[in-house]
Formats: structure tokens, sequence, C-alpha cells
């Protein structure tokens, strides 16, 4: 039998602040991170593989754009491509995490469920900062790349930031969809999207029709608006309109699916 | 009425915050719950109330609803009607304080976490915790703090499963159907470990459906059967329900009286033009030649040594404990 004492000073005690959100897990949620040797892959790899292809050895490469040369747009937007493919796989964790009945344990936790999304959201912070930090890395270290100091620092931040859009996305991916299909419908999705937003080929490039076709497209706006600091043009209305959309549409869409994961036993 | 012991708590149903007879709250208290998955009822009317300090098993075959009833107490799901309370309040509350915790029959784990990092993130969820090491000694999974979960054995995985519940040092501990797909030795060594853990006064409810362990390890038997409670007693009295057998027959218009006056005879129910009855291991023949020469019964059945094949016939042709009893009334 319980010691009556015992158990009422056990009724008093008081759930944890903040939804039971604790840095302490980012830190866990990160080691195991690191140890998915597929995510590292897709996520600092890859890109670094694509920046040395597309945008330091062509002939092009030393052209003048904006401030700095057509090497400082290719970084951004390779670091844009690897922070986006970052946050949405690790979003997309959660679907992993939902088949090994994770999800579920972690309801009989006090954890409340907007405490776990900022907890995911972190931690594809820091693997974004990874992705980025590779990209901008390679570009240091090989010189080719040409561009005023400050900016690398805010076109750095600005794409570390930004690629949060698509920790929605992946979290949305990874609730709605079975494990086994959303590594390849992620990368899918992430590929196509990059190529309409101008990651890989220029958006100039792109005959008229692509081009209205492409500023509906998820990385349009964010594309646009980590460029401006190194092209140096008028921010448009219609690149924050793309992004607070797509922002939107993306967070809605995670919310959803969360709330239609919490209601099923 | 054959099954005497099922306690019926539906006229205390209206108040909350009830509590025992030492004026503790009821570690859990059910109040007519209803569950149903589309047209499946899993739940239907359990009624419960489980003191603290009790060590109760909850027994019944795969699809009772056993582990419906232990979603809705552990608010992972909802019942459709009818109330949940844990400690006096909702099974969330409760979950939130660090007051319940469970050990899932299976899953629940990250395989990319080892057995250490996996207890240390449960711990860092609650505001107070017992420390990583405590439990780990406790679940006696020390020696592998440092091993990937991915590669622990099922008993291992059940017993980190054990250690992270121990983490918020919960008044009610709930064990759903822990030794599930575990050899013997491995069961042993995890009733060891819930036996001692047990002797510092948790309030314990285990989910089951071996009898052996029931008996060795609750002080408490619930029997559940298709989502009603057929039987809740003592070990000694659910053992004594199981080692019965029960004589099925077609009657039509059975005389009742006729049939309580047969020797050996410990029970009789009437439900419709069937009569079922309750008798010893011994006594069965006798009963069966006396229905057979003597009375215009027929179709006789002879059935339940096991305590499943007991529920079963307890509990046949949907038929449950309570229904049956308000059948034999009207």
């Amino acid at each position: 039998m319980t010691a009556p004492s015992v158990l009422a000073a056990a009724l008093e005690r008081q759930p944890p602040p903040a939804g039971g959100f604790n840095p302490a897990i980012v830190r866990l949620e990160v080691r195991r991170l690191l140890r998915n040797r597929r995510t590292m892959m897709l996520a600092l790899v890859l890109p670094v593989l694509f920046f040395w292809g597309f945008g330091l050895n062509n002939s092009y490469v030393h052209q003048r754009a904006g401030h700095g040369n057509v090497s400082a747009v290719e970084m951004i937007s390779i670091a844009l491509y690897g922070a986006v493919s970052a946050t949405a796989a690790c979003g997309a964790m959660v679907s992993i995490e939902r088949v090994a009945g994770w999800s579920r344990q972690l309801r009989v936790t006090p954890l409340s469920p907007a405490a776990y999304v900022v907890i995911k959201m972190l931690t594809s912070l820091v693997l974004a900062a990874g992705a980025v930090a590779a990209v901008y890395l390679v570009g240091a270290v090989t010189n080719k790349v040409s561009m005023p100091a400050g900016l690398w620092v805010i076109t750095g931040l600005c794409v570390w930031t930004g690629s949060l859009l698509f920790a929605a996305f992946g979290l949305f991916a990874g609730y709605l969809l079975p494990t086994e299909n959303v590594a390849q419908v992620l990368t899918l999705v992430l590929v196509l999207c990059s190529f309409a937003g101008g990651l890989f080929i220029p958006f100039s490039q792109f005959s008229p029709d692509l081009q209205t076709f492409a500023r509906f497209t998820p990385l349009y706006g964010l594309s646009q608006l980590v460029h401006d600091p190194l092209a140096g043009g008028t921010v448009q209305w219609t690149w924050i309109l793309n992004l607070a959309v797509w922002l939107a549409i993306f967070v809605t869409g995670a919310v959803w699916s969360l709330r239609r994961d919490t209601a099923r036993v | 009425m054959t099954v005497p012991m099922a306690r019926d708590y539906a006229e205390a149903a209206v108040l909350a915050g009830r509590r025992d007879g030492a004026g503790l709250p009821l570690a859990v208290d059910l109040r007519d719950v209803h569950k149903s998955f589309g047209s499946v009822q899993a739940v239907r009317g359990v009624a419960l109330a489980v003191g603290a300090g009790e060590v109760m098993a909850f027994l019944g075959p795969n699809g009772a609803g056993k582990t419906s009833t232990i979603d809705m107490i552990l608010g992972l799901s909802r019942p459709d009607a009818g109330a949940v309370e844990v400690y006096g309040m909702t099974p969330r509350q409760a979950v939130r304080k660090g007051l319940v915790a469970a050990v899932m029959q299976t899953g629940g784990l990250l395989k990319d976490l080892t057995v250490a990092e996996t207890v240390e993130y449960t711990a860092r969820l609650f505001a107070v915790s017992r420390p990583v090491a405590e439990v780990l000694e406790r679940a006696g999974i020390t020696a592998i703090a440092g091993r990937r979960v991915g590669k622990c054995s099922g008993g291992e995985q059940q017993r980190l499963r054990f250690a992270m519940a121990l983490i918020p040092d919960p008044e009610l501990l709930i064990l759903d159907e822990p030794t599930q797909g575990m050899d013997v030795e491995g069961r042993r060594g995890f009733w060891t470990a819930i036996r001692e853990d047990a002797a510092r006064g948790r309030t314990i409810i285990f989910a089951t459906h071996y009898l052996e362990e029931a008996d060795a390890y609750a002080g408490r038997i619930v029997l559940i059967a298709k989502g009603q409670i057929v039987a809740d007693g003592t070990a000694a009295q659910v053992k004594g329900l199981a080692s019965g057998r029960i004589i099925r027959a077609t009657w039509p218009g059975a005389d009742e009286t006729a049939l309580r006056a047969i020797p050996g005879a410990d029970g009789v129910e009437v439900r419709g033009d069937t009569v079922l009855i309750h008798c010893g291991d011994s006594g069965s023949d006798a009963v069966a030649r006396r229905l057979l020469t003597q009375t215009p019964a027929r179709d006789l059945e002879i059935t339940a040594r096991g305590l499943e094949d007991a529920f079963i016939a307890l509990t046949g042709d949907g038929a449950a404990g309570r229904s049956g009893r308000n059948q034999a009334a009207t």
C-alpha cells in the first residue's frame, strides 16, 4: 500500500514547463541525425558535389553577377538546395518514428505536440546549418567565389532560416506518407522544386511559359529572396507572396496531418 | 448466476474524484466506458475502480478489449461514452504530472539511439525524474547501457521500456502484455524486476493472457471478454471459476428450479432455449447423465478446462456476463 503522504506529495507534482520542451532533447535528436548516413549524404555530401560540378568548374563562373560573380550565385543556390534537403529530411523522420511507435510512446509523456514540432524544427535547423556551412566552406577554400564579406553572412543566414519552409513540408509528408515512399517522394519533389526555383539552371534561361509556371512553385519566392542581397535588385511582393502562401500551405498541412495522427490510436 | 464476482459501480458513477476506503483517490476509475472502432465494439460498458497500491492483472483472450481499455486509461484514446479518471484527473493530466507510465506491448523505441540515450531522452521530458543510472540498474540493463536499441533482444527491449516507465517514478505503472514474445528466461527475469518494484508500493495494472502470470504476480484479477468485465476477484476466486466445467444444453422452457436441484450443479443460467450449468470437474458426468436421462435437455456440450475456455463458455454466442443476466431477468 502506498503511504498516503507519498501519494499526496505525488499528486501535487506539476507538469514540465513549455510542454516538455528541453534543449537536451534537441542535442539527442542531432546525435541521432549524425548516425543516419542517408540523411547526411543527402544534406551535406550531395550539395557539395553539385557545387563542385556546376558552380566552380565552368568557364562562365568568373563572370560578374550583381555584387559578386556567378560562382557566388551558384553557391547560394546549392546551399539553399542542401538546406531544404536537410530540413525536409529531418521533418520526414517523423514517418520512421510513427511506424516505430515512438510518436505513440511520446504521447504517454508530458511532451506536447507543439513542443515536439519545435524540437523537430530546431533539429532540422542544426542540420541545415551544416549543409549551408559545408557548401560555403567549399566556396571559401576553392577561392573562386567572389562576393563582399558581409554578403557571405547575410545570404548564408537567409538561406539557413528560409530552409525552415521545408521542415514544415517534411513534417507534412512524414505524417502523411508511408515510410517506404517518403524518402523517394521527398527527393523527387525537392529536385523538381529546385529546378523550377532556378537553383540548378538560372531562372532567366527558362522559356517564358516555364517562367510563368515556375513562379507558382514553392522554391521560387525563397530562391529569389535569398539571392536578392547579392543580385542587388528590388524585392518584389510576388516573391514574398509566393513564400507566404507556400509556408501557410505547408504549416497547415503539417498541423492537419499531426492532428490526424494524434487522433489515431 | 455463474459470475457473481463482477462488480458493478454504475450506481456510484455520478461523482468524480472518488476515493477508496482509506480516503485516497482511486488510481483508476472507469465508469460505464464504451469504445468502438467502426462497427467493432471493443469496450462495452466497463466499470472498474482500482485503489492505490493494488497490483491488478487484466486478463483476457486476444481482442477482448484489454489494450483498448488501457489506451483510454493512458489518454491515448477517448471513450465514446462513460468516464475515465486517473487519480481524480483526466488521464492526460495524470500523464503530464508523471503520475502514470506504461510499458507498451511492442514498438515505442528508436533503433538509432542507445539504451542509455533512450532513457535520458525520456527523463528530459518530465519535470521530475529518477536518475538514469538508477532506473537502468533497477531494470537490470546497466550492462547494455551503451548498446544500440536495434541490437537489443526482445527481452532487453522490454526491460528498456520498463526503465523508461520508471523514469518519472509513477504512482501507477501500466504494463500491456509485457512478456509477449519473450522466452521463458526473459519472462522470468522481467517479472523479477517487476516484483521487486511492486514491493515498493506502486500501483500496477498489467494486461496478460497468461493465467500463470496473473496468478503469480497479481493480488486481483479482472477478467475481460468481448469488451466486458466478466469476473473480478482474487486469483483464487478466478482460478476456481476456471477449474470448473460448463455444460451447455438445449432445453426449451427449461425448469430452472429443477435444474438447481440437480446434485453437482453449482450454478445455473437459462438463456432462452439454452441452459448453462456450472459444475466441478468431478461432478459434470453425473449432471450430464441426469440431464440426458431424466429431462428433455438435448445437444449437450461439456467445455472449459482452461481459463480461456472458461470465459468463452461464460460469454458464448455474444451474450457476455451482464447481458446474459439481463436476458435471464426479462
